[in-house]
């Protein structure tokens, strides 16, 4: 898996449950970013060359490439923007959330 | 066969780290500890000694590298002293928190200002609440021994907290006595090497060091806590299973002399103990029943030793070479919050000694034992009094 | 710059290392967390002081670095890494890397004397300043990397002080002069550069620093999608510059023959808004000193 999954956590009734010292498994996420988006990227995939730009300029790493085209984890992605911004062949835009809604 | 050698508390503890073997040393030079790390640096320089020696720019850098080592299992010695303990205070409480198994030599000195460079209690004691476990001692064999076991009661897994080894400043540190060094193939097989699940792994990546919310702060300090409290029976564990070995136990959290019948107990840490020692056996042949209760560790607090061992005295006095200014010394402090909690009304005294290095003569403790002696006959004595002032205060 | 036997947008690992996270919406300091992971991979032990990175990846029990990652004290990143790089050749492991990743604060203000001795003992660490230019984390207060000019909670721009009068403190080159085996710096607005540097750093035998320029959208009054482009204007203006230290000598890798609009580069950023004409002309001096001085005692490998 190139991307950690939401893992179940399970809120310690004893004592002995919790971790000893704060040293918990690497890459433990128990919750999405995806609410804190206003306007959501929208890929066109005829417009798409898979330069892969937006993937490299991300700071989430929630793009990724998937036949030969690119696609988005939206359950983390923010919405930021930088995706659409950078990319040459204008093949992404930000749409409102509440549009697709 | 183990050999005996003629060196100084600084040594001792030198040749208890080497024996041990610690992976990592980050340490950085402050006078009384100087002698410790040199003597370390030697040790790895003529490779008897296969330790990282990391030669760090201050001592929080030393206790954080120290904390980095740590956080991969890896046994970890550091030495410090006052001002240097003091510079690494924000890594006292990290070190314990993060549950570091780190041993650190303390040489006990005064803390500025004024400056001095010899010693007293006030810089570990300043610490008491940092979470480590503070070990004091009085000799330069039980620097050695304490050296070797404070990694045992450090990286034990019930217990994964800091240990401080603290060594009175020039009065043990820089003292030379005979001290019998134990083979290395003893103590590798008393001390094997340390493993732990807790620590970092690429079959098993961690995170480290996280936060954590109001939700589950409040557990992690619980869970600290009580490592620390439930370590009391493992100090008492590895000090027996020491002696099994070597031949030498301490007492575990206490160390109590002729306090079986003693009316009159004087309390103190450290090698104030070999004076009260002298003046007790000098006591008992006037027929005068003295005792001496040493104070092995100050963290965990051994109240239930502390209750026991004087519930038959008449009055107990406490040494601090500390004030907790505008109050009392906070071994006093401890000391009485045990004794309230059993009120059988003995009194206690408190006399703050030895401040910035200052000498505690055989004639101030008998003075000590004097005043216990004024107090239960009703003469007037102030609980807490400083000892050997040398001028008229109008109090 | 593309750098064909190295990593690039088609090359680099699919994996990611530092996910979920709680940054702000077009974070630049998280996109230099995540593309040096990526770089490095998952043999590497990560460092990151109190601040940003820690604050957003590092809540229990959302834990966002898939690799072994650790938070040190604010001033320990490089006094920590040292400790881990000890204990990793101690314990034998073979094939890992050791890096750190801390602000500008942490780095240039706090962290220096940490950063300063591991250097001098050659610790073979990787560290890099990601440079939003201010205290970002505790509400965006000034370092000693917050440039000449912007406004920051702590330098407020008033009638009577317009901003930050200082300087912003010459790291790269305080730290080439320890003599570091290798130290370089970047912008993720020059993304290919910056992870040819996180490579090379890779490889180096001793210390390697890198500096690279990561805008905060929240603390300069930006919008989220911003970082990249203006991370890039800043170089092209010459506020900020790309070069190398190694083998005793300062290379400029990139040496534009006319710069961009300083104007335009401040002007659109929330603190520089209240910048006077004079202002202005006084940081574009000081860039020209600045690049007089670069231009004719480092060399050039010129793009």
């Amino acid at each position: 898996m190139n991307r950690p999954r939401l893992k179940k956590y399970i809120k310690p009734e004893h004592i002995k449950d919790y971790p000893v010292g704060p040293s918990f498994e690497a890459g433990f996420l128990t919750s999405e970013n995806s609410g804190w988006r206003t306007e959501k990227p929208v890929v066109n995939n005829s417009r798409c060359t898979a330069c892969r730009q937006c993937y490299l300029c991300c700071p989430e790493g929630v793009i990724f490439k998937k036949d030969e085209v690119i696609d988005i984890d939206y359950s983390f992605c923010k919405g930021c923007g930088i995706c659409a911004r950078v990319c040459p062949k204008k093949a992404i835009i930000m749409r409102q959330e509440k549009e697709n809604e | 066969m183990s050999k005996k050698l003629f060196i100084s508390g600084n040594d001792a503890v030198a040749e208890g780290v080497r024996l041990a073997k610690p992976h990592v040393i980050a340490a950085y030079p402050i006078t009384p500890q100087t002698v410790v790390v040199e003597r370390l640096a030697e040790m790895v320089e003529d490779k008897s000694l296969a330790s990282e020696f990391l030669h760090v720019e201050s001592e929080h850098s030393a206790l954080s590298a120290c904390m980095g080592s740590g956080a991969l299992g890896a046994r970890t010695f550091t030495a410090t002293s006052s001002q240097g303990l003091l510079y690494l205070s924000e890594c006292l409480h990290y070190a314990s928190g993060g549950r570091f198994p780190i041993v650190m030599m303390n040489a006990n000195r005064s803390l500025a200002l004024p400056w001095s460079i010899y010693g007293d209690h006030r810089d570990s004691l300043s610490q008491l609440d940092c979470g480590w476990i503070q070990i004091y001692v009085e000799d330069a064999q039980e620097s050695l021994d304490m050296a070797i076991q404070s990694f045992a009661i450090a990286e034990h897994l019930s217990v994964l907290t800091p240990v401080m080894l603290n060594l009175d400043g020039f009065a043990l540190t820089h003292t030379y006595e005979l001290v019998e060094i134990p083979e290395q193939k003893e103590v590798d097989a008393w001390l094997p090497p340390f493993r732990t699940p807790y620590a970092m792994d690429f079959d098993k990546p961690k995170n480290m060091g996280f936060s954590s919310q109001p939700s589950d702060n409040t557990e992690f300090k619980y869970q600290q806590h009580r490592a620390i409290s439930d370590a009391k029976e493992i100090i008492k564990e590895i000090d027996s299973s020491f002696g099994n070995t070597f031949g030498r136990t301490y007492g575990g959290l206490v160390d109590a002399y002729l306090c079986g019948d003693a009316e009159f107990i004087i309390i103190a840490l450290g090698s104030v103990a070999g004076t009260c020692r002298t003046v007790i056996d000098e006591l008992r042949k006037e027929g005068r029943k003295a005792g001496l209760l040493k104070i092995r560790f100050m963290r965990p607090f051994p109240d239930e030793e502390i209750i026991t061992i004087t519930r038959n005295a008449k009055a107990i006095a406490v040494i601090d070479k500390d004030i907790s200014f505008g109050y009392e010394g906070t071994v006093f402090t401890n000391v009485n919050s045990a004794l309230s909690r059993y009120p059988n009304h003995i009194l206690k005294l408190n006399f703050i000694a030895g401040l910035g290095g200052r000498d505690i003569p055989k004639e101030s403790i008998r003075e000590i034992f004097d005043k216990l002696n004024d107090g239960i006959n009703n003469n007037s004595v102030k609980t807490v009094e400083f000892l050997n002032l040398n001028v008229e205060t109008d109090d | 710059m593309i750098n064909k036997n190295g990593i690039n947008a088609r090359t680099i690992t699919d994996k990611e290392f530092f996910y979920g996270h709680k940054a702000c919406a077009g974070c630049g300091g998280s996109l230099v967390v995540r593309l040096a992971l990526k770089v490095l991979g998952e043999r590497t032990f990560t460092v990151v002081p109190a601040g940003c990175m820690s604050a957003v990846g590092f809540i229990y029990p959302q834990l966002c670095f898939t690799g072994n990652a650790i938070i040190s004290t604010f001033a320990g990143t490089a006094s920590m890494l040292s400790g881990i790089a000890a204990a990793a050749k101690a314990l034998g492991l073979k094939d890992y890397h050791v890096l750190g990743i801390a602000g500008d604060g942490g780095t240039a203000d706090i962290g220096l004397q940490a950063l300063s001795g591991a250097i001098d003992r050659r610790d073979k660490i990787i560290y890099i300043c990601y440079d939003n230019e201010a205290y970002m984390n505790t509400g965006i207060q000034k370092s000693g990397l917050t440039p000449f000019g912007a406004k920051t909670t702590t330098t407020p721009a008033g009638g009577n002080i317009r901003g930050t009068i200082t300087q912003k403190k010459n790291l790269f080159e305080i730290v080439a002069a320890h003599g570091i085996d290798y130290a370089a710096t970047a912008s993720i607005g020059y993304t290919q550069d910056f992870l040819n540097k996180v490579q090379k750093a890779s490889k180096v035998e001793g210390t390697s620093f890198i500096h690279v320029f990561a805008p905060c959208p929240t603390g300069w009054g930006t919008p989220s999608d911003s970082a990249i482009d203006i991370a890039r204007e800043v170089v092209d203006t010459g506020l900020w510059y790309l070069a190398e230290y190694e083998n005793d000598e300062f290379i400029l890798n990139k040496n534009p023959k006319e710069f961009a609009s300083v104007e335009k580069y401040l002007k659109q950023q929330g603190r520089f808004r209240h910048l006077q004409e004079e202002d202005i002309e006084n940081i574009i001096a000081s860039r020209d000193r600045k690049w007089k001085r670069m231009r004719e005692k480092w060399s050039t490998n010129n793009k």
